[in-house]
């Protein structure tokens, strides 16, 4: 007998971005209609967290065809319950069709935003229900954790993390093996391990998502990290932000509890281990791990010098090792697969794979997961599907506020840790922002500057006031005040704040300046000379709007809607826009019945 | 969690109950429930077959189909064992239900009485 048996389980997405385009409607409207046709019995619904598709949720698919529903409205449900749940016939008009064409494709695995995909650390993120420990044990969860602690000494472990090749995926890429033998050698009875869950990057959300997704597997990959440094204790450090994160950790934690896999004596090995949840209060800083460790001591979230390095010397003076949510993540499918099938993903140097936020003007926004070493053009055209609106590429930002701009002429390149930086980005925590060429590399430079000014703790100079000295000139640049000799300003500026800053805060804030300058000094350089901003984003120095003569047909629709009555002329005469008066705002060519008014 | 062998003993039981998420080579039932199936007491049939392998703790997939144009042999229901041929069976009863599964299913050999078709492996 297994009354757990259903014949089919519609999981729905029930991550942030499907439930604010209304997945928890969708879901309570779905248990209603099961009732309604009597199919309680014979189907399970199934929340799910993200399948990193965002842009098409609410997402549900049934099982056991594996049949792939998107942008599901609560008034969709009774078209998959009567048609597809009781009469087996696929909704056609609810399935996914590829940019461009248009063929419906029903299997999750046939679209293309899937297919080039590699999911190893998303490998269960929309496929279990994230609030059942029973599911992740049921897809061999905690099997690694169990061989770990009852067949293997902590230095096989640490040895298999290194074999492995495993870097952090917090941004810097440090060896996890290395940084767990450290912690291990380092003398001291009490140790700590800690999971970065910060995230303060504007626009990621990997690790929010795989929190939220599938919790066990961070808690795994945590008591395999304790087990091998010999540590008992744990925090994980998550902002206050993300609270449904927070939540789904909680009830985690507790079935962990449940089961004996936290706590003592686990698996009969003899080792005990908890973990706590630390809320933090969202500034950027306190990703820092110094400045973390100081937050969760109750202190002001500032960073400290290095060395000594958490390893010897970290929360509460006691050897710590402090990982990010995705490594950690890493670790059981390593412990289960072996150091050398892991190696065998990703480039020699880079192995695995790396989550990456797509953002910005590209069609497919969401996350995607890809073997270390894959194209940027293979990231943004095959499975990001190109840029929006069929517009031109002209850059793509990587790394968040302390990466940089990588331009379209480097899409060859594949990306890995060193690959990144030799061009001046950096992995970061793996955003990604597409832009089209209607966006201004300065203003960009400037978006992101200003976050890191505004975030600087205020602890040490450079940070403090070079970041504030470097956006001052930006702004002034933005504002058509730009003078000679800015520029050059702002690159020494900029390599001053890297190497005397505290931490790397300022020793990476002023990377978005300098990869825009080095990749697009021409376009900072019309600011300057031209006065101009060549993508007419830098409000005050847009080219004025002219009319074509030939097209115009004097309807004086343009004139009446000028907020600055720079247009004149006869009534169905072609009429003028006076350039020293136009502020290009645009609306008049918005108003144009007969397209004859364009930026010259 | 005392031991491995106790998580590995656990996880060998709750896989059976998302089993469902998974198709690959396991046997298939599918069912007749376009508008002729229905009106001949399809429904009364997938609700048996359900009943059956729960009843029976079975790996397999239930699914359904519109109608193939047997109309006046409804209630259908098809039995595909992996590697083997799909067999249909015709006027099918609740009563049958549970001779089809254990026969053919579970002991391997079509029902000859109640079968009315045969699809070569990999037909439609
Ligand atoms: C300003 C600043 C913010 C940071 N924010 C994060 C963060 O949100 N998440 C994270 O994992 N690491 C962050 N880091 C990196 C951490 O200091 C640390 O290197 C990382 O957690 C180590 O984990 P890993 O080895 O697994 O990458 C930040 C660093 C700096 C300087």
């Amino acid at each position: 007998m297994n009354p757990k048996f259903y014949r089919s389980h519609v999981l729905v997405c029930t991550g942030t971005g499907c439930v604010s385009s209304g997945a928890s409607n969708v879901r309570d409207n779905l248990e209603a209609k099961l009732e309604e046709f009597g199919l309680q019995d014979e189907i399970k619904i199934v929340e799910t967290g993200c399948h990193g598709f965002c842009e098409q949720g609410p997402i549900v698919i049934v099982y056991p065809e594996g049949v792939f529903y998107c942008q599901v409205q609560t008034d969709d449900i009774t078209d998959i319950v009567e048609d597809h749940l009781l009469k087996g016939r696929v909704v056609d008009r609810l399935l996914y069709t590829e940019q461009g064409t248009e063929i419906r494709i029903p299997a999750y695995s046939d679209i293309d935003f899937y297919k080039k995909q590699h999911r190893i650390v998303l490998g269960n993120c929309g496929r279990i229900n994230p609030e059942s420990i029973k599911e992740y044990i049921a897809v061999n969860g905690y099997e690694a954790c169990g061989k770990a602690l009852t067949e293997m000494t902590p230095e096989e472990v640490i040895a298999e993390i290194k074999g492995s090749g495993l870097r952090g995926r917090g941004g810097a890429g440090f060896p996890t093996g290395l940084k767990w033998e450290l912690t291990r050698q380092s003398p001291g009875e009490k140790k700590y391990v800690i999971c970065n869950a910060d995230e303060g990057d504007p626009g990621a959300f990997m690790d929010r998502s795989l929190l939220e997704g599938d919790p066990h597997r961070i808690i795994e990959g945590m008591i395999i990290a304790a087990y091998a440094i010999g540590a008992d204790e744990g925090y994980i450090y998550v902002r206050a932000e993300y609270p449904l994160a927070i939540r789904r950790l909680e009830i985690a934690l507790q079935q962990a509890r449940e089961y004996g896999l936290l706590g003592e004596d686990i698996f009969g090995s003899g080792f005990n281990f908890d973990l706590k949840i630390k809320k933090g209060a969202g500034a950027f800083v306190c990703g820092e791990e110094t400045a973390l460790m100081a937050s969760i001591e109750g202190q002001r979230g500032m960073p400290r010098p290095k060395p000594p390095f958490p390893s010897v010397s970290g929360l509460w003076g006691k050897p710590t090792n402090i990982n990010n949510v995705e490594t950690y993540g890493n670790v059981p499918d390593i412990m289960r697969g072996g150091a050398e099938a892991y190696r065998a993903i990703g480039t020699e140097h880079s192995t695995g794979t790396k989550v990456f936020a797509l953002t910005g003007k590209i069609n497919n926004t969401g996350l995607v997961e890809v073997p270390m070493g894959m194209s940027l053009k293979e990231i943004i055209y095959d499975i990001g599907g190109g840029v929006s609106d069929g517009r031109e590429l002209k850059a793509v930002q990587i790394g968040g506020p302390s990466g940089g701009c990588i331009p379209a002429d480097l899409l060859d390149l594949p990306i890995d840790y060193e690959s990144l930086r030799e061009v001046g980005a950096m992995m970061g925590s793996g955003g990604m922002v597409v832009m089209d060429d209607t966006t201004c590399m300065v203003d960009v430079a400037r978006f992101f500057l200003k976050f890191t000014q505004s975030e600087s703790c205020g602890k040490c100079t450079p940070c403090r006031e070079g970041t504030k000295r470097m956006l001052e000139i930006l702004d002034r640049l933005c504002s058509g005040e730009g003078r000679e000799g800015d520029l050059e300003l702002l690159e020494e500026l900029g390599e001053h704040i890297i190497s005397t800053s505290l931490c790397q805060l300022g020793g990476s804030a002023p990377n978005p300046v300098l990869s825009t300058l080095k990749y697009f000094r021409a376009e900072y350089e019309a600011h300057i000379k031209d006065k101009r901003c060549p993508a007419n984003v830098c409000a005050g120095m847009a080219a004025p709007y002219v009319i074509d003569e030939a097209l115009c047909i004097g309807c004086t629709a343009c004139v009446r809607v000028c907020p600055t009555g720079a247009i004149s002329g006869e009534r169905k005469k072609p009429h003028i826009i006076h350039p020293q008066v136009c502020i290009s705002c645009g609306i008049c060519a918005s108003k144009c019945p007969v397209h004859a008014i364009a930026q010259g | 969690m005392k031991s491995l062998e106790e998580l590995r003993k656990l996880r060998a039981e709750l896989e059976k109950e998302i089993s469902t998420r998974n198709s690959e080579g396991k046997p298939k039932i599918i069912i007749g429930m376009g508008t002729c199936g229905i009106a001949a007491g399809a429904r009364d049939i997938l609700q048996a077959v359900t009943k059956e392998v729960r009843k029976r703790n079975l790996d397999v997939n239930i699914s359904q189909t519109g109608c193939i144009g047997m109309c006046e042999q409804e209630p259908l229901l098809d039995v595909q064992l992996p590697g083997q041929d799909r067999i249909t069976y015709g006027k099918v009863t609740a009563g049958d239900v549970e001779r089809i599964v254990v026969e053919h299913l579970i002991n391997g050999n079509a029902v000859k009485d109640l079968a009315i078709a045969r699809l070569e492996e990999g037909g439609i």
